[in-house]
């Protein structure tokens, strides 16, 4: 930790983009430094007074956000090189990392820049739809509980169902691209979610169906940084493994069964 | 004129309330356009941590009910809370809770595998029903999920990052569709629709740094205000005692600390700017212990809050700020271990560790009672509402509803802990079926038969708002006044009240209120213009903001959570009334009137919960 006193202010390397095909140019921010800040509060210092470092007019850095607890998955950006929410990226913790150097924000890479550290994550939510995320239920009446269950099994799928579809995995994954169809590790964890819940592995068929398909499970190279990076720790690389594993016995089925 | 389509529904927000009316809504067949400033998904709901409250078997064969959940409910809010809604609302728990495990949501579980339950505030019985430490996250998925299966069916379309701006009232004053913004575009453009249901959530961020998330601000509750929608009960606002203050917000610190043996300190010496471990203990100054030797840290709530605030008003804060401390350091390492979850959370927005460090805690905004008024159509014996009348949480306004924390109803003068979130999914639920009856047989003037121009006129409306904005040429900023709002709200009209006080806040509101006139944004684009959006919102914040102290001032007894100095006592002969505050758009008035609560099935009794220490409380003032 930087002792109090030493550190006077904070900088802020921001790349900045107007639009999604505008050119990316950066801005730097100096703010004066004080204990306990997190990146979000630095955001908004500069949103109530949007000059440069220089001293120049500018506008305010735009970026997405709401909850400011880390579990709504909102606020996800690449802070020095690592993406993570910037509501739980602390100041004095990135401070003591780089010895007191500038703070880097950047958007992620893998999806498209609406403005600034703002992306458009519309893909993921594509892909629950996909994968048909939701436990087919007959309707809202009164039918009584669900099916019962095993607290191991509740915490598989309570461990699944963190998932705040913030995208952390999908910016560290090598085979996620900006411009292919890879369905990516956090809907791979979803798919599991949903089929190991009683009355959700009725779609199981039909969820290993998409996996099968090209952009499927079996892009996936293995790299395991999605797990690395994952904020809740969600069993991502256990998902993969699953899933892969039910698909290779669906296509056998397929092969010889015919179905 | 187009020949008229099938008939629609409009819904703002896309927490648990806004889901659960897309589900019912879409279920009975009606298409339903949802609108959000968020992907629905990462609504405010899920910060909700704690459970959901139910009669459940175990509770029964020891004797709970639901009518003792709906009687808890009632004393918990004083009094104040309308009964028929609260007792359907007790009484359908049980087949929510049923509903949401059928759903998938991962309910923690017994060994034999049954969902298992906590205690919780205000009830002798375990009635809780919990998802780990992030009930409201499960919860609000599970209806996230069924909301994206009626969307791959068609019947839900979904506008997110979309900003409600403005309902769209037909010449009867009947709403027919609303006004919005895409956040992005910053295209404004009207909807129609033959029912709109608000389900927009609480007002925190009038209060500057509230426990809730940045996009409540109560604005699209304070648009429906000005267009002629009354506002119940504006003043009642729920204060919880223990959050970690940060420089972007205050995060809930659960009450298991003290519960465990946490102490509260300051240090005697004002503006000491030692680390807590370095002052010595007999610089630090326990003061609930010493106020109250039975009770020390463990005192009720609402005077833990009122206790805390105070010392940091005479300066006793940390640094002279607004924190105290909270103090586990001193626990055996078993109970440290029990307390792990929560220290976790403090340590990832602190830094610091629980374990060695004096937690820094203040009292923060959590909850808003009151909200848009509704009326609903009680049973003959008053034993629940009549299910599917079309009127059912239905505002003043014809076709207008108000679902969730954005409706006034169920709560009362406070709320209990685990009741947010059955309030709102019941609300969804049972009172989506409304949605649909009112639509079906009630509206004779379809939304599509209404010429184009009506529309047109409401989208020049807003067009022409957005660019004043945009052409103001002031000199003050409108992130400094929400600021400004923020800190004398909370000086003045959150946890202590009394006349002198509200008097100067109304002052420093109006004020407020001029200096907008006369700002100047610091983005003048037209694409994603977040700075437009925020300075839309806090005019809106400060019309609502003065419908707060109003209500706060004209109530002149202490009830709930509104505790007024000067009116120390409850008082039922005056006020077992719902404040209802009406906005004159044409003077820019706001008018209050009261109206009698009435109590068919319980009558009001003293709310008792640690009365010795109300008198003692009662004695420092």
């Amino acid at each position: 930790m930087i002792a109090p006193g030493e550190q006077k202010t904070i900088t802020f390397r921001i790349r900045r983009q107007d639009k999604q095909d505008a050119q990316p140019y950066w801005e730097v921010f100096e703010l004066p430094y004080r204990l306990n800040l997190n990146v979000i509060s630095c955001l908004q210092q500069i949103a109530e007074n949007p000059v440069t470092k220089e001293g120049r007019q500018t506008t305010p850095v735009v970026w997405d956000c709401n909850c400011l607890e880390e579990i709504c998955g909102a606020c996800t950006m690449v802070i020095n090189g690592t993406v993570q929410q910037s509501c739980s990226a602390l100041v004095d913790k990135l401070l003591e990392e780089t010895g007191g150097g500038d703070i880097v924000l950047e958007p992620m890479s893998k999806f498209p820049v609406v403005r600034d550290l703002w992306v458009d994550r519309t893909r993921m939510f594509e892909n629950l739809k996909r994968i048909n995320g939701w436990v087919p239920i007959d309707g809202t009446h009164d039918l009584g509980e669900g099916p019962k269950e095993s607290p191991e099994q509740q915490e598989l799928r309570y461990g699944l169902s963190r998932c705040m579809t913030c995208g952390c995995c999908l910016e560290a994954c090598p085979q996620f691209l900006l411009d292919n169809d890879f369905i990516g590790a956090s809907t791979i964890g979803q798919a599991l979610y949903f089929n190991e819940h009683k009355t959700g592995a009725v779609l199981a068929d039909e969820r290993l169906d998409v996996m099968m398909e090209p952009g499927g499970v079996n892009d996936c190279g293995n790299a395991q940084n999605c797990v690395k990076v994952c904020p809740k720790e969600v069993p991502l690389t256990l998902a993969i493994a699953k899933i892969g594993r039910q698909t290779t016995k669906r296509a056998f089925r397929y092969f010889f069964a015919g179905r | 004129m187009a020949p008229s389509s099938k008939p629609r529904t409009i819904i703002i927000g896309g927490g648990l309330a806004g889901l659960a009316a897309a589900v019912r809504i879409a279920e009975a067949g009606m298409p339903v356009d949802l609108f959000s400033m968020v992907p629905v998904k990462r609504s405010h709901s899920v910060c909700a941590q704690g459970g959901i409250n139910a009669a459940n078997k175990v509770a029964r064969q020891q004797g709970y009910s639901e009518y003792m959940h709906f009687d808890e409910t009632l004393y918990g809010g004083d009094f104040l809370n309308h009964q028929p809604p609260v007792y359907d609302m007790a009484y359908w728990a049980p087949r929510i809770i049923d509903l949401l495990d059928r759903m998938g949501v991962p309910f923690n579980r017994t060994p034999e595998g049954e969902r298992d339950l906590r205690m919780f505030g205000g009830s002798l019985y375990k009635r809780t029903h919990f998802s780990g430490a992030t009930t409201g996250q499960q919860l609000l998925y599970a209806l996230d999920e069924q909301t994206r299966r009626w969307e791959a069916e068609g019947l839900v379309t979904k506008y997110e990052f979309w900003e409600f701006l403005w309902p769209v009232l037909d010449e009867q004053g009947e709403c027919k569709g609303i006004v919005a913004q895409d956040m992005r575009t910053m295209e404004i453009r009207a909807f129609r629709a033959d029912a709109v249901v608000m389900a927009t959530g609480g007002n925190g961020l009038i209060f500057g740094k509230s426990t809730n998330s940045v996009i409540c601000t109560g604005g699209a509750a304070a648009r429906c205000y000005q267009a002629g929608a009354w506002l119940g009960n504006p003043e009642f606002i729920q204060v919880h005692p223990t959050a970690i203050p940060g420089e972007d917000k205050c995060r809930l610190m659960s009450e298991s600390a003290r519960g465990e043996g946490g102490r509260v300190w300051v240090p005697r010496k004002t503006g000491d700017t030692r680390r807590p471990n370095e002052i010595p203990e007999n610089e630090r100054w326990y003061f609930l212990e010493e106020k109250y030797p039975a009770y020390g840290n463990l005192v009720p709530r609402d005077i833990a809050t009122r206790e805390i605030f105070w010392k940091c008003q005479e300066g006793y804060g940390i640094g002279g700020g607004r924190m105290v401390y909270l103090d586990c350091t001193h626990l055996p390492d078993a109970t440290k271990n029990k307390l792990a979850g929560i220290f976790e959370i403090y340590e990832k927005f602190t830094g610091d560790d629980p374990r060695h460090m004096a937690m820094k805690i203040f009292p923060a905004v959590h909850y808003t009672m009151g909200g848009l008024y509704t009326v609903y159509t009680a049973r003959d014996d008053y034993k629940g509402m009549v299910e599917g009348a079309p009127n059912n949480m239905m505002t003043n306004i014809p076709g207008l509803y108000a679902f969730g924390e954005v409706n006034y109803q169920y709560h009362g003068g406070t709320r209990l802990g685990a009741n947010a979130l059955l309030s709102c999914i019941f609300d969804g639920l049972f009172c989506g079926l409304s949605v649909a009856n009112h639509v079906n047989d009630n509206v004779k003037n379809r939304a599509d038969d209404l010429p184009e121009a009506v529309f047109d006129g409401y989208v020049k409306q807003e067009q022409d708002k957005a660019q004043a904005l945009i052409d103001a040429d002031g000199e003050d900023n409108p992130y400094t006044i929400g600021r400004e709002m923020g800190n004398v709200m909370t000086d003045r009209c959150t946890v202590v009240r009394e006349a002198e006080g509200l008097a100067k806040c109304l002052e420093e509101v109006r004020n407020l209120q001029q200096r907008f006139k006369k700002i100047r944004l610091s983005d003048t684009g037209m694409w994603t213009n977040q700075t437009l959006s925020y300075a839309r919102a806090v005019w809106d914040m400060l019309l609502y903001a003065e419908a707060i102290v109003l209500g706060a001032d004209a109530r002149k007894e202490s009830r709930g959570s509104h505790y007024r100095t000067d009116y120390l006592e409850r008082d039922d002969a005056n006020f077992l009334k719902t404040t209802i505050a009406r906005f004159d758009p044409a003077t820019g008035e706001h008018a209050l009137e009261f109206e009698d609560v009435p109590t068919p099935l319980v009558p009001p009794r003293a709310r008792t919960y640690g009365q010795t220490e109300q008198a003692a409380a009662g004695a420092k003032a």
